[in-house]
């Protein structure tokens, strides 16, 4: 399949913007599921829903909440603009940031889910013989939860490359910035005699999608020593 | 004096309270089933907590709540072989039995492998041994942490009548073999009269 140079820069976006937003999204989405599964504390029950509500609210919605905290005129974005010098507005960064958000739900409940089927029994054999608490982290409760993470990574990439609401109500379809491959699909069939163009970006995105997840099954398997070999 | 334990312990609605003082080799704790005999061993490990009491092993005190004194599980250094083995099932048998290597531990790698009969497993998964196979792994991942004493959960109970003499055997030698404190939780009286050198009744 023949690719325009221009569609070539829409996948390659397409593949930065998601990759950053779920390598971001990673380390974060992990704290907050071992946060859920693993804590009490006062207010569990807002955590968990604020976590979920980029799953349960209309994308547009999400979109709007972005630009009101993290556009120019945002706390948030005039605070990361002056701290990093990082401006989310019309820039591919702030697709990252709508991707991220929305594959949060998805990636925090399918480690979630893993980590709470540790069995912490193993843990403690791990404590009487002598590992402290980093050491049990490491070398066991990380490794089991691994299969979870790969789920959470797959899922977060997969809903990153969907990602159309959020992304176009905050930093709008800007060609070569923002125009992930949804939007470009979406814009294509906006106009005349553009099938061809939109059959080739769809292809690709479901090769992609595709392939996150065969990759997944492949690292899972051989993560776990072929015991189990299934993600999702 | 091997364990000297004083404890009151509270699980829901069910009270434990024990008080003993055993001398040297193999003390069974020996009782019926849901008489707390597991919550014991716990206790001396330090995965669980008492409410009130005290607990010293060869006089070091592990726990004293009047002192506060509650030394970490990794610091006890309690070789703990559980009743279902809780070998780590992302690890070889190598990588299990090396995981709490210990400088201290009264046997070598090789000499473990030697005296459980396990050379031949070392790059088995654990989910492909057999009971008896996985519950001498776990005695010799127990033994080469470098313990100080020994607690057995029921060693024998997740295994079939023809591996139980297998395991018997091994503890046995244990006894004879290492001079080390061992508390032996069991509900079958004929191991307990076939092991204890003392026996704790609950």
């Amino acid at each position: 399949m023949i690719l325009s140079p221009e569609e070539w820069g829409i996948v390659t976006l397409s593949l930065r913007v998601s990759l950053v937003a779920v390598g971001l999204m990673l380390p974060v989405a992990f704290a907050f599921a071992w946060l859920l599964a693993r804590w009490r504390f006062p207010g569990k029950l807002l955590v968990d829903a604020l976590v979920h509500l980029p799953l349960v609210v209309p994308p547009v919605v999400t979109g709007w909440l972005l630009l009101v905290l993290f556009g120019a005129n945002g706390p948030l974005g005039r605070l990361f603009e002056q701290a990093f010098g990082l401006s989310f507005m019309f820039r591919w960064t702030g697709a990252a940031l709508a991707s991220a958000i929305m594959a949060m739900p998805l990636m925090v409940r399918a480690m979630r889910l893993s980590i709470e089927g540790i069995d912490r029994r193993l843990e403690q054999a791990a404590q009487t013989l002598g590992a402290g608490r980093w050491r049990v982290f490491l070398t066991i409760s990380l490794p089991l939860s691994l299969p979870g993470i790969v789920a959470g990574l797959v899922l977060g990439f997969a809903r990153s490359i969907g990602e159309f609401g959020a992304t176009i109500t905050f930093v709008s379809d800007v060609p070569g910035e923002t125009r992930t491959l949804p939007i470009a699909i979406y814009s294509a069939l906006q106009l005349p005699g553009a099938e061809a163009a939109v059959t080739r970006l769809a292809v690709i995105s479901i090769l992609l999608s595709l392939g996150a997840l065969v990759t997944s099954e492949a690292l899972a398997r051989r993560a776990s020593g072929g015991r189990t070999n299934h993600v999702l | 004096m091997s364990f000297e334990i004083a404890i009151d312990h509270r699980i829901g609605d069910r009270p434990i309270h024990l008080r003993a003082q055993a001398g040297a080799g193999l003390v069974a704790l020996f009782g019926p089933s849901g008489a707390g005999k597991t919550s014991i061993l716990n206790m001396v490990a330090g995965i669980l907590t008492p409410d009130n009491g005290r607990i010293a092993v060869d006089g070091e005190t592990l726990f004293d709540s009047s002192a506060g004194i509650d030394i970490p599980v990794a610091r006890r250094r309690a070789g703990y072989v559980f009743q279902d083995g809780r070998l780590f099932p992302h690890m070889r048998v190598r990588a299990n039995l090396l995981y709490g290597r210990h400088g201290d531990a009264p046997l070598s790698f090789d000499a473990v492998l030697d005296f459980l009969g396990i050379g031949h497993l070392l790059d088995r998964w654990p989910a492909t041994l057999s009971g008896g196979e996985a519950q001498r792994v776990a005695i010799g991942r127990a033994l080469l942490s470098g313990p100080r004493f020994l607690l057995l959960d029921e060693p024998l109970s997740s295994l079939d009548p023809g591996r139980r003499e297998e395991i018997l055997t091994v503890i046995e030698r244990m006894k004879r073999d290492l001079a080390m404190p061992m508390l032996y939780v069991s509900h079958d009286r004929y191991e307990v009269d076939r092991l204890a050198d003392q026996i704790i009744a609950l």
